[in-house]
């Protein structure tokens, strides 16, 4: 048992980490709400060149092969950057479903992700809307009676809707469903959106966890710079707790959210459970994580000039995205309560209870 | 990431679980904080010992088995899963253990842990006074050299197992020109000598859990010092960091209330309104949530590191987790929550309410919740003081 990342795996993520700190700034996430599309081609280019779209791509196709331990790090460093392109959407979701289909699909479509090619965006029928559909080559689609369709862009109807998070592009997707676009029905189809599910929830929580990071160094940079009676409000009790609090949220988030990933990886029995247990923690400590920072800049913080904002939207869409806080804790609930879980001491770690 | 078990370590597994099955008393035992208690408790844990599993992490030389963090982890939740006793040595064996081993000389080592193991000696925490609480720097119980004696004079306060100790562990002010954190020894005592007066105080159960102790010209051995003379502030810290993290509070104490807080709603059923369910869920999942960072914290103590001042974080988490456990159990029992064990309709609800006035300690000791906030805040947020 050794429950760390490796030095790779480290050294994936602080690359990122590296790239994205010099390419993805406030003024240029700023810079793509006021473009038609609000993504970036030419970033999506070098995200591919990084490898990042193609992370969970087998290597005969051209990825590298890696799985969601590596994916969760690497997304927790796009939440921290605020980074608006399709990486959920593409790279956590439609990747490994696309491998789950196989076949010609598979064949035709995973090179072109790891290439930076082509984007893929995944409906699912617990929403009405479809992240990233305005730029997507391949939309993997539900129908009204859960079977599941892929289906290109040009041939399906994509009205954005403007919402919350400028960086956050959201569409309703109408389509002729017929023989030609279906890929599974019934228990065949349930199963890959469930998969789907997890992978997308999983990839919220962990960008949520850079989210919530960065929203608490804004606030505690802010609060030792601002003064206010002659002294900077940081020195002040009552703004040092209520940021404490919340970075004791985040730290305990994080260990759910990286053994969700290991469950994910491995086909854990227990996976959707453990991915929800972290995607409720993880968004809980950045939603009290928005509401902590705002209130630690006071009205600087209430306008849209200050970068702020763009944290808080962020914390807020993830929370939406791929089933909010309500959902996940209800399906740990019913989990909990229908007594298949093994709990107490010693049942953590599968197999040795 | 390697969430799995070795062979070693499932082996390890069986073996605790297999001796504890077979030894762990069949009825529980009194409060360690009465007298007859106090006896159970002394009697099991050197049962414990004699089995060799009174502290597995300790080397074999110590009485312990040399066993590693993580299985000490493992031992913990067998321990938890069989209900075996709270250990009434905990101040010794989980806090001054570990800081003996660190600053301790050959000849104390051992002298004080392979009795310690045993609980031969019951060790009592010396710190409160009753002008040093949260400002611990604010010490003022005096040692002064003496030829190779010191002479204690002062008082400490809420030393907790204070009543049925033999030793205390504190620090005293060797230094009377000092100030806060300078000029502090750490310092070895037995409550037998004379001059030492230990009055036993009543908790908020009702039982002598805690005690403040008088010292009135006590004489001790220089050679119970434990660190150097002046630099007690040091060791300290090191104790304090042991009792706030991993040491004293192993997740598997909070999985097992987690369970049976999950057994308890489940139990009362569709009596038990959703939103309780829902906190009760809330609570599983944080019980988890500890034990996963704890594992984490585990796996880079075994890989080299050391914990710092996230112990805070723990110490918050643990606190308020215990607490809220306790608070939700007390809603679902209803009106019997308020029943003391003895009532004819209590049943089975007086381990709640004695649980739930022990866990409202949780954010006051092993430094308080607030302190813990501006440690976290200052330390790792580096905010202004
Ligand atoms: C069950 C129990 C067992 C204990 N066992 C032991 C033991 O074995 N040995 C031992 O030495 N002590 C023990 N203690 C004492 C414990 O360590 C102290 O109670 C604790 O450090 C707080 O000190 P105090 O009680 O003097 O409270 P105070 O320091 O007077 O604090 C009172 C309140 O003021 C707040 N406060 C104080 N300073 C600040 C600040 N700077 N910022 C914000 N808020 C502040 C505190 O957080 C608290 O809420 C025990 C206490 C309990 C309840």
């Amino acid at each position: 048992m050794d429950f760390r990342f490796d030095e790779d795996q480290e050294l994936l993520q602080s690359t990122v980490r590296e790239f994205l700190q010099g390419e993805v700034t406030p003024e240029s996430v700023r810079a793509l709400w006021e473009t038609e599309t609000g993504r970036s081609p030419e970033l999506w280019k070098q995200l591919a060149e990084i490898g990042l779209p193609g992370l969970l791509v087998p290597e005969q196709h051209g990825g590298m092969g890696l799985c969601e331990e590596e994916m969760v790090l690497l997304i927790e460093e796009a939440g921290r950057a605020a980074l608006a392109e399709p990486v959920i959407s593409t790279a956590a979701v439609a990747v490994p479903l696309l491998g789950e289909i196989g076949g010609n699909l598979a064949n035709e479509w995973l090179p072109k992700i790891a290439a930076g090619e082509a984007i893929a965006a995944v409906g699912h029928p617990i929403s009405p809307f479809v992240e990233d559909a305005h730029v997507a080559n391949l939309l993997l689609l539900p129908d009204n009676d859960g079977a599941l369709h892929a289906v290109p862009r040009d041939a399906a109807e994509v009205k954005v809707q403007p919402a919350n998070d400028p960086s956050r592009r959201i569409a309703s997707v109408e389509f002729k469903a017929n023989e030609s676009t279906r890929i599974a029905s019934g228990g065949a189809a349930a199963g890959l959106f469930a998969a789907s599910l997890d992978r997308g929830a999983l990839a919220c929580a962990a960008g949520t966890l850079g989210v919530c990071d960065r929203l608490i160094s804004l606030a505690a940079a802010y609060a030792s710079e601002r003064k206010q009676f002659g002294k900077p409000i940081g020195s002040f009790q009552a703004v040092k707790h209520m940021l404490a609090d919340i970075k004791v949220k985040l730290e305990y988030a994080r260990p759910l959210v990286q053994r969700a990933a290991h469950s994910v990886a491995h086909g854990s029995a227990a996976r959707g459970v453990h991915v929800s247990m972290a995607k409720l923690a993880a968004c809980e400590a950045a939603t009290l994580g928005a509401k902590a920072a705002l209130q630690t800049h006071g009205a600087i913080g209430y306008t849209w000039e200050q970068d702020l904002h763009i944290w808080m939207r962020r914390a807020w869409s993830l929370d939406h995205a791929w089933g909010r806080s309500a959902f996940h804790l209800g399906r740990v609930r019913e989990a909990l309560f229908a007594g298949t879980l093994p709990i107490g001491p010693g049942t953590t770690f599968s197999g040795d209870a | 990431m390697d969430l799995d078990y070795t062979q070693d370590q499932r082996a390890f597994r069986a073996d605790a679980r297999k001796w504890l099955e077979a030894n762990v008393p069949s009825e529980p035992l009194k409060s360690f904080d009465t007298a007859e208690g106090a006896k159970q408790h002394r009697e099991w844990e050197a049962q414990l010992n004699a089995g060799g599993w009174a502290m597995v992490p300790w080397p074999v030389e110590y009485g312990g088995r040399g066993a590693n963090l993580l299985e000490w982890l493992i031992f913990e939740e067998e321990y938890y899963r069989v209900g075996a006793p709270k250990r009434i040595n905990q101040n010794g064996i989980f806090l001054l253990g570990p800081t003996i081993m660190e600053y301790g000389t050959p000849e104390q080592k051992a002298r004080f842990l392979p009795p310690m193991a045993a609980s031969e000696e019951v060790w009592a925490q010396g710190w409160s006074e009753p002008n040093a609480g949260s400002d611990m720097a604010n010490i003022q119980a005096a040692a002064s050299r003496d030829g190779d004696h010191f002479v204690l004079n002062g008082q400490k306060t809420w030393a907790s197992r204070g009543a049925f100790a033999d030793w205390l562990f504190g620090m005293f002010r060797t230094d009377p020109e000092s100030e806060r954190h300078r000029g502090l020894t750490f310092i070895l005592v037995p409550l037998d000598l004379p001059g030492i007066t230990v009055r036993p105080i009543e908790q908020l159960d009702g039982l002598p859990g805690f005690a403040e102790v008088f010292f009135d010209d006590v004489r001790v051995p220089a050679e119970h010092q434990l660190g150097e003379e002046g630099k007690g502030w040091n060791v300290a810290m090191a104790t304090a960091g042991f009792e706030r993290g991993l040491m004293l509070r192993s997740p598997a104490r909070f999985q097992a209330t987690a369970k049976r807080l999950v057994e308890l709603a489940r139990l009362h059923g569709d009596a038990v309104e959703r939103s309780v369910r829902d906190e009760v869920t809330r609570c599983w999942i944080a019980a988890e949530a500890y034990t996963l960072e704890t594992h984490r914290t585990v796996s880079r103590l075994l890989a080299a590191g050391k914990i710092g001042a996230e112990a805070s974080l723990n110490k918050i988490f643990w606190s308020e987790l215990d607490l809220r456990m306790h608070e939700l159990a007390l809603e679902i029992l209803g009106d019997r929550g308020e029943l003391l064990p003895e009532a004819p309709a209590a049943g089975d609800v007086g381990g709640w309410l004695d649980g739930y006035l022990f866990a409202l300690s949780g954010p006051i000791y092993a430094g308080t919740n607030e302190i813990q906030r501006n440690i976290i805040a200052e330390r790792i947020l580096g905010l202004p003081r």
